[in-house]
């Protein structure tokens, strides 16, 4: 866990969300704009992801899939909702079948809005994203220590 | 006979950036019959009418897709406008053709680029999508939006394109026809391309008109339909003729798309050269639409199919998209029939699938 | 310059018990499947299903207006493509379809209201 900090792996989820954000968010990981150079990449497993970008809004259907993938994702984690839609519910929020944001689902840490978002908006989201991220890993290592010597001071006594 | 399993495709797969969720039943590695589960998207945005008024709807519409946007916009305000029974000027024709041609290309890059992605050729994905880019800058230049981009209204259009950003649209064309021509040959020539893409998948013409499928996935099987033909917009006084290969496997699904990208430049340059040089941009519109319409234009994915009804409120009684990714799933199911596994990420983009427009 | 075809679009209001006769008529005459979708109107359903040709663009739109209780035949025996917009129409309007060759019972879209443009939509708003 140690060494993983400065490249979190990202994840990319399509809640109910038009297709806009979602190509925004590859257009984000291909040559013009690449967030490689951030340090971040796009993986297919959650089980391997760090950051989970959630474009869209919940829907009854999508809801258990999204809160799966939340929970394949080891900790420390970190949820980036991409686009209106995911902020809120958008255009969509009146919709018979749209219960809202990604925050009904999943806790979200970091807003992006925009309809469809910008690539520039969606990096400033994953430069936050990374910035939590590399704080509570921070936090998760300081706890490890605390535990190690709590354990250590244990054993000697 | 081996041994029969179910495999579940989706709903997050890494080829896919979208959910739709197959269920294979395979034999060995072969698949015997897929059967779609549909829903992950389904946000009900035709059962806003009762809250939106026409005009808001038109909004509403172009979140249809994010790729197709402006052509969602179009097919809407269309049919609303044959309710009315107005003639929008035909600067608006021009500038919605313009538009819509844009779109198309910045659809067609996008699909070839997953294409690309799809069968492992990563270079090839980050150039289409590096010339995608030039793409997009136009729309931005001439709209303020990269992807939605709300110019439409009932009765023509918002905004002008003025000459000077005419005058950039074009050399970005000549600029993009040289990239594609390079891109082309990769496409067509290359012979891991050709071996991966060659007899994978085919529909005959028969399976086609059975299934009703539409749009260049129709095309690649022979089938002339392209509905551009019916002459909305400004496509009456604009020259072309649509792309069609016989093979009906993927490369020619490959070969009717890239075409369609030099077919869209063309269409493009023609449109220049012959718009109006000034005119009014939109017709106003007065009290609200009372009666009926099915309203057809063809999508970058195919025919998309606007119904709608209304009694002369402001709130529609009833509109219907019938998106072109909806009505090529038979076909896709059908497809994927006597295929191997492997090739299952490959068919499913062949349509070029846009999952949030086939269940809006 | 390409040639243009606009034929007009033709209505046929036909009666519900002729509707597998004539999507056999018109599927036999060449015509595909386009689409196929229901209108809650007054009270009543309005069905429209809709035939086009590849090669004259000729769109052909057969209408059967049903009372909510009636149940029509599933036309997808003849035409498998529509089995998905049968589905759609039962799940979202409540029309009473019988005989889908592929019927998801209510489960294409999976929603969690029933019929959410159906009749109960009207009776809510009253």
């Amino acid at each position: 866990m140690a060494n993983i900090t400065r490249s979190p792996w990202l994840l990319h989820y399509d809640g109910s969300s038009c297709n806009g954000c979602d190509i925004e968010v590859l257009a984000c990981l291909t040559p013009v704009y690449d967030a490689e150079r951030l340090g971040v990449m796009n993986t297919g497993d959650p089980m391997q992801a760090d950051i989970l970008l959630v474009t869209g809004g919940i829907n009854s259907q999508n809801q258990d899939t999204v809160k799966q993938l939340y929970d394949q994702m080891p900790r420390p984690k970190v949820v980036v909702a991409v686009g209106v839609c995911a902020c809120t519910g958008g255009v969509f929020k009146d919709c018979y079948n749209i219960l809202g944001g990604a925050d009904t689902t999943i806790p979200v840490d970091v807003y992006v809005p925009g309809c469809a978002a910008r690539p520039q908006a969606i990096m400033d989201g994953i430069i936050k994203a990374v910035g939590i991220f590399q704080q509570r890993s921070n936090e998760y290592k300081a706890q490890v220590k605390e535990k190690k010597k709590a354990a250590k001071k244990g054993a000697q006594n | 006979m081996g041994k029969r399993s179910v495999i579940p495709f989706g709903p997050q797969h890494p080829v896919l950036p979208e959910p739709i969720h197959i269920d294979l039943v395979v034999e060995d590695e072969r698949v015997i019959e897929a059967i779609p589960s549909i829903g992950f998207i389904h946000r009900g945005l035709e059962g806003l009418v009762d809250k939106r008024d026409f005009n808001q709807m038109t909004y509403v519409v172009e979140r249809t897709c994010g790729i197709c946007s402006f052509q969602h916009g179009m097919g809407y305000c269309e049919a609303v406008e044959h309710i009315f029974g107005v003639d929008i000027p035909d600067r608006a024709k021009f500038l919605r053709t313009i538009w819509a041609e844009i779109g198309r290309m910045h659809s067609h890059l996008l699909w070839l680029g997953l294409l690309a992605d799809g069968f492992g050729f990563e270079n090839l994905f980050y150039q289409c999508w590096r010339v995608r880019e030039k793409v997009l800058d136009l729309q931005e230049m001439t709209s303020g939006g990269r992807l939605i981009f709300s110019v439409n209204k009932v009765g023509g259009v918002m905004k002008d394109i003025p000459a000077d950003m005419l005058k950039i649209i074009l050399t970005t064309m000549d600029e993009v026809e040289e990239e594609l021509k390079e891109m082309k040959k990769t496409f067509f020539n290359d012979y891991s391309v050709q071996s991966r893409l060659k007899g994978v998948g085919v529909l005959t013409k028969e399976q086609i008109n059975r299934l009703g499928a539409v749009g260049p996935f129709a095309r690649a099987s022979g089938v002339v339909s392209d509905m551009r033909t019916l002459g909305y917009a400004a496509y009456p006084m604009l020259d072309f003729e649509p792309i069609i290969s016989e093979d009906g496997d993927c490369y020619a699904r490959c070969y009717v798309r890239m075409q369609e990208l030099f077919q869209s430049i063309d269409l493009i340059r023609q449109a220049v050269a012959k718009i109006p040089a000034e005119g009014d941009l939109a017709v106003a519109i007065k009290g609200n639409p009372d009666g009926e319409y099915f309203m057809r234009v063809e999508q970058p994915r195919g025919e998309a199919f606007y119904y709608v009804k209304a009694n002369g409120k402001p709130n529609l009684q009833r509109m219907r998209v019938r998106t072109p990714t909806f009505a090529n799933v038979p076909g896709l199911c059908e497809m994927l029939k006597n295929t191997e596994l492997a090739d299952v990420g490959l068919l499913v983009l062949t349509i070029d699938p846009c999952i949030s427009c086939t269940e809006r | 310059m390409g040639e243009i075809r606009n034929p007009e679009n033709i209505l046929e209001v036909i009666e519900a018990d002729d509707l597998l006769k004539r999507s056999l008529e018109l599927t036999k005459s060449g015509y595909r499947f386009s689409q196929a979708c229901a209108a809650f109107v007054d009270g009543k359903f309005e069905l429209s299903y809709s035939f086009s040709d590849y090669e004259t663009y000729q769109l052909h739109n057969l209408r059967v207006v049903i009372d909510p209780a009636t149940e029509i035949p599933s036309i997808t025996e003849i035409v498998p493509a529509a089995v998905f917009y049968e589905n759609e129409m039962k799940e979202l309007f409540g029309v009473k379809i019988k005989m889908i060759n592929l019927d998801y019972e209510n489960k294409l879209y999976r929603i969690r209201q029933e019929a959410p443009m159906g009749p109960q939509k009207t009776e809510e708003e009253n």
